[in-house]
């Protein structure tokens, strides 16, 4: 049994990447990559430096087309839909599609702005519904005991992790179906981390995961799917338990036992 | 240094073990004669930069106070009346600055009016929305712009933009705001082409190139990741700029901004050129006028009374004030914003 057949039963499939070639200028980042985000579940990439992880998730919602040069090729359906096709409104899609960056992104205003301004963006609601929408995605983010006194402070006066996980609030407000990390912790503490970790697990109940990482642990501990790249190549992908414990890969292997990368 | 000597010859009459460890002393000496010395360069070098900074304070101490000495005269002979007496009679040594004082706000507050949202939009559209080839060429167009003399602005301005704006725009000015009730005083009476609104769209011209590059310089700064997260969030460009990008550089775009404004309310080559130098305050914009510093620039040469030259120079020292008060204005707003987003 291949690794494939084995993570491919059951869950549905809420992304799929299929033969996506990604390119900065001339030089080729992703290479025929196939994989599947199944349906709220965590799938997590990992790979050395370079391999083009980040570049993945950046296709994901399209958030490359903010530079030049930067192309994509192949195919990423979404729920059936071809994101990559140039009629796709990519402000919607990055509205369906949401995304948690490296280090923290507060919006230079208030706690409660940053998330009513997302809110704000897609719906018209009245002052009560977004005072309730906002306490809501700050009990999602586990934030709300933590800033309930201070939402009219400015986003920045928090601390890193709390910064996260407002991020996370943020991302999560405007309702989307899928939640992209970018290597969240890299710049937290071992406590925040390990917040933002739960967060991530209760968060698979309602939104597909991928997540960028560098820390196998954290992949394991986090996911239930494992996408192995190296050198801009999908190398191995199938359920973490598999990966991590009986990898099918050399590389793989040598990568998770800590011989390179 | 005598002890670290003294060590060492002990230590080398003792034993060769200990004259190998008595020999760092004498590396000490060495590396504390260069520590001197760096010490003797550092004091050197503090100094050095205090005193250019407390050259800063004593310049501008120097200029308030011959200023204000030079203006005793007038202040005492006219008092508060100078700020609010429209003559200006060097036969009768009657002076007053409303004139002045109203041709610089008003064509300060024209050229600000036209220039920073035209600035902005320049800068935001070279940051996020220009087409790579074409940015270097524009920014430095703009840059170029920046460095025209005033001089050039002044000929540029008396014979090409007046003439046009006489002919082209005021007449359709006058006709369209007619009947709308301030308007129709801004915009009344014959086109003469050269004054206040003449020179307000000169000075737009020539502080543009200030509010746009230093507002593209800022933009730059901006962190790409969080303008990735705005637009993560399903934003489109003019969201982000406006909620993310101009609340986050407001303190340089101000700047820039401040520094426009400094250049309008004291630019006076292509002002005079352009302006028409009448000492009146009319309703309209379209009527000739003069500002502060044309007013000093054309008649320093005639002035031959003391009372005269005072009152200039009381007219010099009130541009000042309205310069530092403008921009304490701009601190304290700035202040106001910061403290009510809370960072």
């Amino acid at each position: 049994m291949t690794a494939m057949s084995v993570v491919g039963a059951g869950a549905p499939v809420k992304v799929c990447v299929r033969g996506l070639d990604f390119f900065y200028g001339d030089s080729q980042a992703l290479k025929a990559i196939s994989l599947p985000l199944h349906t709220n579940k965590a799938t997590a990439i990992i790979g050395p430096s370079g391999c083009g992880k980040s570049t993945l998730l950046r296709v994901l919602n399209r958030m490359y087309d903010l530079y030049p040069k930067q192309r994509a090729a192949g195919e990423v359906m979404l729920d059936g839909e071809n994101i990559l096709s140039p009629d796709v409104d990519v402000n919607l899609l990055r509205s369906r599609v949401g995304m948690v960056f490296q280090k923290p992104t507060p919006f230079p205003m208030s706690v409660y702005d940053n998330i009513a301004f997302g809110i704000k963006l897609y719906e018209k609601v009245s002052k009560s519904e977004l005072d309730g929408r906002v306490e809501q995605a700050l009990r999602g983010a586990a934030l709300w005991d933590e800033v309930r006194d201070k939402l009219h402070a400015s986003g920045l006066s928090l601390s890193g992790g709390q910064q996260q996980r407002l991020c996370i609030a943020r991302t999560v407000a405007i309702h989307p179906e899928v939640i992209l990390f970018d290597e969240p912790c890299s710049s937290l503490d071992p406590i925040s981390t390990s917040k933002i970790e739960e967060l991530i697990d209760e968060l698979c109940e309602r939104y597909t995961i991928a997540i960028v990482t560098h820390n196998m642990q954290q992949a394991a501990r986090v996911s239930d799917f494992t996408a192995f790249m190296y050198l801009g190549e999908l190398v191995e992908f199938g359920g973490t338990d598999h990966v991590f414990t009986s990898p099918t890969q050399k590389k793989t292997q040598d990568y998770i036992t800590g011989r390179f990368g | 240094m005598a002890s670290g000597l003294d060590d060492h010859r002990k230590g080398a009459v003792v034993s060769d073990m200990v004259s190998d460890a008595a020999r760092p002393p004498v590396a000490e000496i060495e590396r504390s004669r260069i520590l001197a010395r760096f010490a003797v360069f550092d004091f050197c070098f503090r100094n050095l930069t205090r005193a250019a900074a407390i050259a800063v304070l004593v310049i501008l101490g120097g200029v308030i106070l011959s200023l204000v000495y030079g203006s005793l005269p007038a202040i005492r002979a006219y008092g508060f009346g100078f700020l609010t007496s429209q003559a200006w009679n060097p036969v009768t040594d009657n002076f007053g600055a409303a004139a002045p004082v109203y041709g610089t706000v008003m064509t300060s507050a024209i050229a600000m009016l036209v220039a920073v949202p035209v600035g902005i939009g320049i800068a935001i559209f070279l940051t996020e929305l220009c087409p790579y080839p074409l940015r270097r060429p524009i920014g430095a167009a703009i840059e170029l712009l920046a460095g025209i003399p005033s001089i050039i602005y002044g000929i540029w301005g008396l014979f090409v933009l007046a003439p046009f704006l006489q002919q082209h725009v005021e007449p359709i000015l006058i006709a369209a705001c007619g009947d709308i009730p301030v308007l129709s005083t801004l915009f009344a009476g014959p086109p003469y082409g050269i004054g206040v609104l003449t020179a307000g769209s000169i000075l737009a011209i020539m502080v543009l190139p200030f509010i746009a590059s230093i507002s593209r310089d800022v933009f730059e700064t901006v962190p790409p990741m969080l303008k990735e997260a705005a637009f993560g969030i399903g934003c489109t460009t003019w969201e982000v700029m406006r909620n993310v990008v101009i609340p986050h550089t407001r303190v340089g775009v101000l700047g820039g901004v401040m520094l426009g404004l400094g250049r309008a309310l004291g630019e006076t080559m292509a002002v005079t050129f352009v302006i028409g130098n009448a000492h009146k305050i009319a309703g309209s914009l379209l009527a000739p006028g003069t500002t502060i510093s044309a007013t000093i620039a054309n008649e320093f040469t005639e002035a031959v009374g003391d009372l005269y030259t005072s009152a200039l120079i009381e007219l010099g020292l009130i541009l000042f004030l309205i310069t530092f008060i403008v921009l304490a204005c701009a601190r304290f707003m700035l202040m106001r914003v910061e403290r009510r987003s809370g960072g």
